[in-house]
C-alpha cells in the first residue's frame, strides 16, 4: 500500500475514464456569496449538492448532466443542529440524517422526526443523505416531508436579497419543483417546539421493510387544546399520493370539531383517502395507494389517539 | 476538468494523491489505489457491496467523491485486519460460515463493524436494521447475523 500514493498521481490513472459519473467540476463552496455568483453565472449547467444520494444517481443514471457541481455542505453552518427551549430545533440544511436523528434534543423532542428519518434506505446512504436535499428534491415520496408538515417546519433560504423563509406547506409546488426561486438554495429547517402534550407517528408503506421508497406514507400528531371542540387537534400529512407531500385540512377541521370516537377517526381516514390524488407507478396503482392511505391514517390515528390517552 | 489534490488517512495510513472531480471514491479506491477489496454492486446506493467507513461512519462509497475524502480517514475492508490477525468479525463470518459467494461480504463486514462500534450489543432487529442496506444473493442472512451476534458476544 505504500505505493498507492505513487499510482494515484500516476497521469495514466487520471486519464482513466471514471464508470457511471459523467465528468464536471467540482466546487467546494465557502459563502452564499460564492454560491450565487456561479448559479448566476453557470445556471442550469450548475447543481447544488450537499449529501449526494440523489444528485449523483440521477446523473448517473444519465437524466441530468450538470457541468459544475457545488458542494454546499463546506459552508459554515450548514452541518450545524442547535437545540433551543424556546425557540425550537434549528437543523442546517447539509446535516446528515443520522446526525438528526441521533441528536439528543432530536430524539428527547422530535422522536417523530427521528421515527421519519429512520424509514430512509439504509444507515450507510443516511450517513450522506441530508433532510434538506430530502426535502429540496421535491419528490412526493420524501419521507422527511410529512415530518415537516405536521411540525409545521420553516425552511430557511437564501436567496440574492438575503434569507427569507417559507413554511414548509408553501414550500412545495409540484413534482421536483419548490418554492424556492433561481439562484436560491435551502441554509436550514427551523422547527418550532410542538404544542404541549402532542403525540406523533409516521406509518410508512414500501415495497419491501428494507426502506424502499414510500408507496404510501402517513404522518399524523395530536395534542390536547381546549379551545377545540373535541379537546384535541391533530395534523395529518402525506407522502407518495399526490404530485407533493400534502397535508389533510378537512380530516384535520374534522378531529378538532367533535369528540374523538372510532367512527370518527374512520371518517378522518376517508377524508385523507378523498384528499389523496395519487398515480399508478412501479411502486403501487392509484387504486391500492387510496385504500393504503385510509389504513395508513387510520393506523397512525389510533396510535396518536392511545398515546394522547396514555397521557392524560 | 479540475483536478484536485487530497490528503487523507487511508487504514491508518497518511496518503495523498490526484484525484478529477467526477471520481468516486469506489472508483478512487479499486482502480487509483488498487484496493479492490470494496466492490462495485448498483453504483446506486441500494447494495452496500462499496460500503466504507468515512470518519467512523459507514457510506455508499460509489455515491461519494474521491474529492469530499480530503481530511478525512477511510477504512475498508483491507483495513480491519490487524497484523495479519483477523478482526473477531471477519473470524465469526469464517466460523460460521456468514459468507457464500463474498461479493456483498466486504461491505456487510464494514456496516457490522460500524454497528459494533456504535452498539456493541446490539439485539437481532438491530443487527437486520443495521445490514438493511447490504443485499446478499447467496446466505439468506441467517447465518450473517448469527455470525455478527457471535462477533458482539467475543468482542462483549
Amino acid at each position: 500500500m505504500s505505493a498507492s500514493t505513487d499510482i494515484a498521481k500516476n497521469p495514466a490513472v487520471l486519464a482513466m475514464p471514471s464508470p457511471g459519473l459523467p465528468k464536471f467540476d467540482y466546487v467546494r463552496a465557502r459563502a452564499p456569496g460564492e454560491v450565487s455568483a456561479l448559479l448566476a453565472e453557470h445556471g442550469d449547467r450548475a447543481r447544488l449538492f450537499m449529501g449526494g444520494t440523489d444528485l449523483f444517481v440521477q446523473m448517473r443514471d444519465g437524466v441530468i448532466a450538470p457541468k459544475i457541481v457545488i458542494d454546499l455542505k463546506t459552508m459554515p453552518g450548514m452541518t450545524d443542529i442547535a437545540f433551543d427551549a424556546r425557540s425550537g430545533l434549528r437543523i442546517g440544511a447539509a446535516a446528515s440524517m443520522n446526525a438528526i436523528a441521533a441528536h439528543p434534543a432530536v430524539k428527547d423532542h422530535y422522536p417523530l422526526l427521528v421515527e421519519a428519518i429512520e424509514t430512509v434506505a439504509a444507515y450507510p446512504l443516511r450517513t450522506r443523505a441530508t433532510m434538506g436535499g430530502n426535502l429540496c428534491n421535491g419528490s412526493p415520496a420524501a419521507d422527511t416531508a410529512p415530518a415537516a408538515l405536521v411540525l409545521e417546519a420553516q425552511c430557511v433560504v437564501m436567496g440574492s436579497e438575503g434569507e427569507w423563509t417559507i413554511p414548509a406547506n408553501e414550500f412545495f409546488l409540484h413534482v421536483r419543483k419548490t418554492a424556492m426561486r433561481p439562484g436560491e438554495f435551502l441554509t436550514r429547517i427551523d422547527i418550532p417546539i410542538p404544542p404541549e402534550g402532542w403525540a406523533g407517528r409516521y406509518v410508512k408503506l414500501g415495497r419491501n421493510a428494507g426502506g424502499d421508497l414510500a408507496i404510501v406514507g402517513a404522518a399524523v400528531m395530536g395534542y390536547p387544546d381546549k379551545s377545540a371542540g373535541s379537546g384535541y387537534r391533530f395534523r395529518i400529512a402525506l407522502a407518495s399520493v399526490a404530485p407533493t407531500p400534502i397535508r389533510v385540512p378537512a380530516a384535520e377541521v374534522l378531529l378538532a370539531a367533535q369528540p374523538i370516537s372510532e367512527g370518527l377517526l374512520d371518517e378522518a381516514a376517508q377524508l385523507a383517502e378523498a384528499a389523496a390524488k395519487p398515480i399508478d407507478d412501479l411502486r403501487g396503482t392509484a387504486r391500492y395507494r387510496k385504500a393504503m392511505v385510509r389504513n395508513l391514517t387510520r393506523r397512525a390515528l389510533d396510535d396518536v389517539w392511545q398515546q394522547l390517552q396514555k397521557e392524560r | 476538468m479540475t483536478v484536485h489534490e487530497i490528503t487523507f488517512t487511508l487504514n491508518g495510513m497518511a496518503q495523498s494523491g490526484m484525484v478529477q472531480s467526477h471520481t468516486t471514491l469506489l472508483t478512487f479506491l479499486r482502480e487509483g489505489l488498487g484496493l479492490t477489496g470494496t466492490k462495485n454492486g448498483c453504483a446506486t446506493g441500494e447494495c452496500g457491496a462499496c460500503v466504507v467507513l468515512m470518519n467512523g461512519e459507514p457510506v455508499n462509497s460509489c455515491l461519494v467523491l474521491a474529492v469530499e475524502i480530503d481530511g478525512a480517514e477511510i477504512v475498508t475492508v483491507e483495513g480491519l485486519a490487524q497484523d495479519g490477525q483477523l478482526e473477531p468479525l471477519q473470524q465469526a463470518f469464517i466460523d460460521h460460515t456468514g459468507t457464500q459467494c463474498g461479493y456483498c461480504t466486504p461491505g456487510v463486514l464494514i456496516s457490522a463493524r460500524a454497528l459494533l462500534n456504535r452498539n456493541p450489543s446490539p439485539s437481532e432487529d438491530e443487527i437486520k436494521d443495521a445490514l438493511r442496506g447490504n443485499l446478499c444473493r447467496c446466505t439468506g442472512y441467517k447465518r450473517i447475523i448469527e455470525a455478527v451476534k457471535m462477533a458482539a458476544e467475543k468482542e462483549g
